[in-house]
């Protein structure tokens, strides 16, 4: 079966004062009907670019999507026409963006920005599109929906902001729902809430779901495969669970040893990765991550790795990588 | 919401009582004062008799404190402004009959500053940095940077020349004749909005630009929303909050251009009122015609303060 989703060598570049800058570079993945995929990366990785750019909506100037497809159901997004791509936004695919705070507009009211898509895809009157806004509050268990429809976006929590988001995004029951780090500007113990509220969701409607986040743990507990970026590529790709138990990229062990896990022993300490994310107007010539490299060589500085099969469904973007796998924790 | 209009509305009562003192003042201070006029155009001689007869006459003998103090009262207790100290006709039936002629005006002016600048100030933020914002922003420099007088007066004087074509000096009045009114006070108003308009279409490009990077923008795109209605209904609204006090802050500058445009193109409303009772030296009307404007200048800043309430859900008055 086809995927639903396949982005094939897509690269986006941002003219800028230094120079152009490859904010994604030669990325490629698929997505199936129903299946959640995590892109982790820090940031600058170049996650974000790649989610708006599957949707296309990099601001063009400075930014601009130089290379790739990006296939989905059958037809490539980078190639239809302004008005062909309009009625796949918000329809058959929906975003959800990392600042509830910042995401809704202050001056409308809740419910009417969760009724837009219903009314502008399916043509449904406003007041029809309104009674569907407050079924679809109750779905991401907003209490008392009814009057919270009529409220404006100052007056919720930031959870609460966000919950509406998740409505606005499932209001069109959309094959793909993008989330783009939806629990980083929240309080911790909402976080919690929100990703299971999204999985449970997507799951119900058998969307599949995006994952964009900086947080493995997530990773380890929502999603059913994972990519990782780093200075604009992909640096590693498999299913959730190899990656999480066999990691075979520096950077990935790095980051599982940067996060405080439950089944470590107590006492032991969090290991940071030095140094700092690459500039990607600067890239050296070698692997991206090199400089920040323990296991660092003469090969990796000079010779930039491609991504390969580690193992039939895990990629790899080491030179080192079969070497990796067998001394995790180290 | 009842409270909040209550407290401005009594807030208006020092700034009106602050504000009449200084122009009571002032105009009684300018050099060359009503008696020296009036004895001068009658021909009547200038003994000291005839001056002592007509201050008295007039009720300027009084030290300036008590005089003021008698203008208040007959505001307070008769609801009277005096009286004309040329005609001796009541100043409030002369305001009252100017009043809505200046008013007309302004509002048109409002209507063309806002009419032009606002779809201008939209157009040239979306396009921001091509040929057609730069053109637009020239055209918003040289309206801000020609005088309205002066171009008032090159409009009665050039289409004369050329074609034996001049607006109409002879006022005719909306009771009268609605469209002959219309589009004798349209010129007027075109140049007095001219400038505002210049001024609104400039910050309604900078907050477009400003709001068109909002996140909720980018929210309204990825919904699938044109770039048209993602403008009308996500950023025009948002942008328009700081256009809106501008409304208010200009609305002096706006009394402030009658009066030099009511002259020029001979429209029989407050402004013109003002300047000839100035050359005059007409005492009550001044300071009647100041009273007016400052309560009316209290009042629009009243509205917009108000109106705020609709376009921003987060103000609300209590």
């Amino acid at each position: 079966m086809a995927p639903l989703l396949s982005v094939k060598g897509l690269s986006t570049e941002f003219r800028t004062e230094r120079g152009i800058v490859k904010a994604v570079d030669n990325v490629s993945f698929d997505l199936a009907a129903g299946e959640t995929l995590a892109i982790v990366g820090e940031s600058g990785s170049g996650k974000s670019v790649t989610a708006m750019s599957i949707l296309r909506l990099i601001p063009d100037p400075p930014g601009k999507i130089s290379a790739g497809e990006v296939m989905f159901d059958g037809q490539n997004l980078l190639t239809l026409s302004d008005e062909q791509i309009r009625a796949i936004r918000g329809n058959r695919i929906a975003m959800i963006f990392q600042e509830p705070m910042s995401s809704l507009n202050p001056s409308l009211t809740v419910g009417l920005q969760i009724a837009e898509p219903i009314n502008l895809h399916r043509k449904t009157p406003w007041a029809a599109a309104m009674d569907k806004a407050v079924e679809l509050l109750g779905r991401v268990r907003m209490s008392d929906a009814a009057s919270r429809v009529k409220a404006y976006p100052h007056q919720f929590s930031g959870g609460m902001r966000q919950r509406a988001m998740i409505a606005m995004a499932l209001a069109c029951q959309p094959q793909l729902i993008i989330a783009d780090e939806p629990t980083t500007a929240l309080d911790v113990t909402v976080q919690a809430q929100i990703l299971a509220l999204l999985k449970e969701v997507t799951r119900a409607a058998n969307s599949a779901l995006i994952l964009i986040t900086h947080d493995l743990g997530v990773v380890a507990r929502y999603a059913d495969r994972v990519c990782v970026m780093y200075g604009g590529r992909i640096v590693e790709a498999g299913p959730a669970r190899e990656i999480y138990a066999r990691p075979r990229h520096p950077y990935t062990i790095g980051l599982m040893a940067s996060v405080p896990r439950l089944d470590q022993e107590a006492g032991s300490r969090l290991v940071p990765i030095e140094g700092s994310p690459p500039n990607l107007a600067n890239l050296p010539p070698g692997c991206a991550f090199a400089p920040r490299c323990r296991r660092a060589t003469d090969l990796c500085r000079n010779h930039r790795p491609l991504l390969v099969q580690s193992t039939p469904d895990h990629l790899s973007a080491c030179h080192f990588h079969a070497q990796l796998s067998a001394n995790v924790g180290t | 919401m009842q409270a909040y209009i209550i407290r401005r509305l009594l807030a208006l009562i020092p700034t009106l009582i602050f504000a009449s003192l200084i122009v009571f003042i002032t105009v009684r201070l300018i050099p060359g004062d009503i008696i020296d006029l009036m004895l001068s155009s009658n021909d009547i001689g200038a003994d000291k008799k005839s001056r002592v007869q007509l201050e008295a006459a007039l009720g300027l003998d009084k030290p300036m404190v008590s005089q003021y103090f008698r203008w208040l009262g007959a505001i307070l207790f008769e609801g009277s402004l005096g009286k004309s100290l040329w005609q001796n006709t009541p100043v409030m039936e002369e305001i009252l009959h100017r009043l809505p002629i200046t008013f007309e005006l302004g509002l048109m002016a409002l209507f063309v500053a806002l009419i032009v600048g606002i779809p201008i100030g939209v157009y040239s933020a979306v396009r921001q940095d091509t040929v057609g914002d730069y053109v637009t922003r020239s055209f918003a420099i040289l309206a801000l940077a020609l005088p309205g007088f002066w171009v008032g007066t090159l409009v009665m004087v050039f289409p004369s020349i050329w074609w034996g074509w001049s607006p109409e000096v002879k006022y005719i009045a909306f009771t009268q004749d609605p469209l002959r009114n219309l589009a004798q006070m349209a010129i007027p108003a075109l140049i007095l909005g001219k400038a505002f308009s210049a001024v609104v279409m400039r910050l309604t490009r900078t907050m477009m630009l400003e709001v068109m990077r909002q996140d909720y923008i980018r929210t309204a795109l990825a919904k699938g929303l044109a770039t048209r209605t993602t403008i009308i209904r996500h950023a025009l609204r948002n942008a328009l909050i700081p256009v809106v006090t501008l409304v208010g802050l200009q609305a002096p500058v706006l009394v402030g251009g009658t009066v030099i445009l009511e002259q020029i193109f001979v429209i029989p409303g407050m402004g013109l009122l003002l300047l000839e009772a100035v050359s005059q030296r007409d005492y009550p009307i001044i300071t009647g015609v100041f009273l007016v404007v400052g309560v009316a200048v209290v009042l629009i800043n009243l509205l917009v303060d108000l109106s705020y309430g609709l376009l921003d859900p987060k103000v609300r008055y209590r």
